[in-house]
């Protein structure tokens, strides 16, 4: 195996009940590197993210992380969580706690911070984000759609992770906010020299955010590249996807 | 002909049992899973105060509403039945008997499923829908020790403490009837009330909350973390959550009362 590979993933199966999802994933993932996974509604992309984070197991396959296989192995996954960071699509803030609690939530809970000191540290994350103080102390209810992202990027980014990923970050934000999130991600990643895995529809944050761009379709990977590759390729697949055409060989059921 | 009918009605059986046994199979792995981690480090002590407090001291008016109805109730209707042929003592023991032992653990227990069972499923289930608990598990945070852990110790153990309040709120409503109604004599019926009064009253009341506590809090948070969808899913946890503990604490009500009193 390569040694700059950090994720590495070979011949994934999932499928739930009769319905295959992922259907012989083989991916790489390079340290240090901005991948994003295009595909359309239903493709699984939220699937192969949860196999790899160890929250659904695979039927079949290997994923190993820095050279570590992680299937199956409980204790590899939770040792792996504390060097991992995660944006949920919705955010997946705990109602329960304040936006300081969500942000330090690792920093008291696992690696034991005093509340004063976990808060002092929140806030300057939740700064780094473009929140501004007065924000910690409210409820994750009483925040916008792209403050609640801002807030579960400053969640995945506390504890500086060498990995961090991204489930649709922009999905239900208006262009310009999509924009800012799109370089609060790219400025958080390169930060931290993190390796990160961005599952998206959103062709813009896609062009913006990726060094490199894998397509998934009928459960399998279809096609590999940089952005300027997508741009130049003939693969119908791609090419339709990017485009947006209704026409290709990408059927949409109805 | 019969061996038709036989494999017909096999067939007919056949995907609701085996849904049934999954469905059982599925349970017995989250019991035996949360009860592992209700028992390994680390604890999450903040989240079992604020349990104790949401399950013990907000059921408080509750428990104490239903109890001393049901003690009142008690005393009218053995007044009644007896006929006031030595009714004073007897009614006594009946309301000390049956709040004790009965009333007070099972109507306690129906009312907490009500109010904790289904708020802890609706808040689970909504954790879940909307991926709060694959965001603790990123978190290095297992929910089953940090969410199910605390309100399973908090229903175990709280749940006798309130029934003590409601054999005590019981037997005063009983009191209240007997000496402001039927015009017993007050220290007379304190003194049968008293003189009546075994550890076993009291210990059947405690053991059965206890083990009701334990299943209000695995209903609400089982069905909690099964639930799917969105609000309908997340409704139909509730609803099952609350329907599920009540069934069962009317079986193990009966099941416990058959191993402490059988002879």
């Amino acid at each position: 195996m390569d040694s700059n590979v950090k994720i590495s993933i070979r011949n994934l199966y999932k499928a739930f009940g009769s319905k295959k999802v992922l259907d012989g994933i083989d991916l790489d993932i390079y340290e240090g590197e901005s991948l994003v996974v295009i595909g359309g509604s239903g493709t699984g992309k939220s699937v192969l993210i949860k196999c790899i984070q160890g929250l659904l197991s695979p039927d079949e396959g290997s994923i190993k992380i820095n050279g570590i296989e992680t299937n199956n192995s409980q204790s590899y996954q939770k040792q792996m969580h504390a060097t991992m960071g995660m944006l949920f699509q919705g955010g997946a803030l705990f109602d329960s706690l304040s936006v300081w609690e969500n942000v330090a939530f690792s920093l008291i809970e696992n690696k034991k911070f005093r509340k004063e000191q976990a808060k002092i540290e929140a806030v300057r994350v939740l700064r780094q984000v473009g929140l501004a103080p007065d924000v910690a102390d409210l409820s994750p209810s009483e925040l916008s759609g792209g403050m609640q992202k801002r807030v579960g990027l400053a969640r995945a980014i506390i504890t500086k992770p060498e990995i961090i990923f991204f489930d649709e970050p922009t999905t239900g934000l208006d262009p310009i906010m999509a924009d800012v999130i799109n370089d609060l991600i790219i400025e958080s990643a390169r930060g931290l020299g993190a390796t990160t895995l961005t599952i998206t529809h959103d062709m813009a944050s896609a062009r913006k955010i990726a060094d490199r761009i894998a397509m998934l379709y009928q459960g399998k990977i279809i096609w590999t590249g940089t952005v300027k590759e997508m741009e130049k390729t003939d693969n119908p697949y791609v090419m339709q996807f990017v485009n947006g055409c209704a026409q290709g060989p990408i059927k949409v059921e109805v | 002909m019969l061996e038709k009918c036989i494999e017909n009605f096999l067939r007919a059986l056949g995907k609701p049992l085996v849904k049934f046994i999954i469905s059982f199979g599925e349970l017995i792995l989250f019991v035996g899973k949360a009860l592992y981690h209700a028992f390994m480090p680390p604890f999450y002590i903040k989240n079992f105060v604020k349990q104790v407090l949401d399950i013990g001291f907000y059921s408080l008016p509750v428990v104490g509403l239903t109890t001393i109805f049901a003690g009142m109730v008690i005393a009218m209707q053995s007044y009644s039945g007896f006929g006031g042929v030595g009714a004073e003592s007897m009614v006594a023991d009946v309301v000390l008997i049956s709040v004790t032992r009965e009333l007070a653990p099972v109507l306690s227990a129906l009312m907490v499923a009500g109010r904790i069972g289904a708020a802890m499923a609706a808040e689970i289930g909504t954790m879940k829908v909307t991926e709060q608990l694959d965001a603790l598990v990123t978190l290095s945070t297992n929910p089953f020790k940090y969410l199910f852990a605390p309100r399973l110790w908090a229903g175990f153990l709280v749940l006798p403490l309130l029934v003590l309040f409601g054999d005590v709120i019981g037997i005063f409503g009983g009191y209240v009837i007997g000496v402001y109604k039927l015009g017993f004599n007050a220290a007379n019926y304190i003194n049968a009330t008293l003189e009546y009064l075994q550890s076993l009253d009291i210990v059947t009341g405690v053991v059965k909350a206890a083990v009701f506590g334990f299943i209000i809090a695995l209903m609400g948070c089982y069905n909690g973390y099964r639930s799917k969808g969105g609000a309908q899913g997340v409704g139909e946890a509730t609803t099952n959550a609350v329907v599920s503990a009540s069934i069962l604490i009317l079986i193990f009500n009966y099941l416990i009362t058959e191993i402490l009193f059988s002879k």
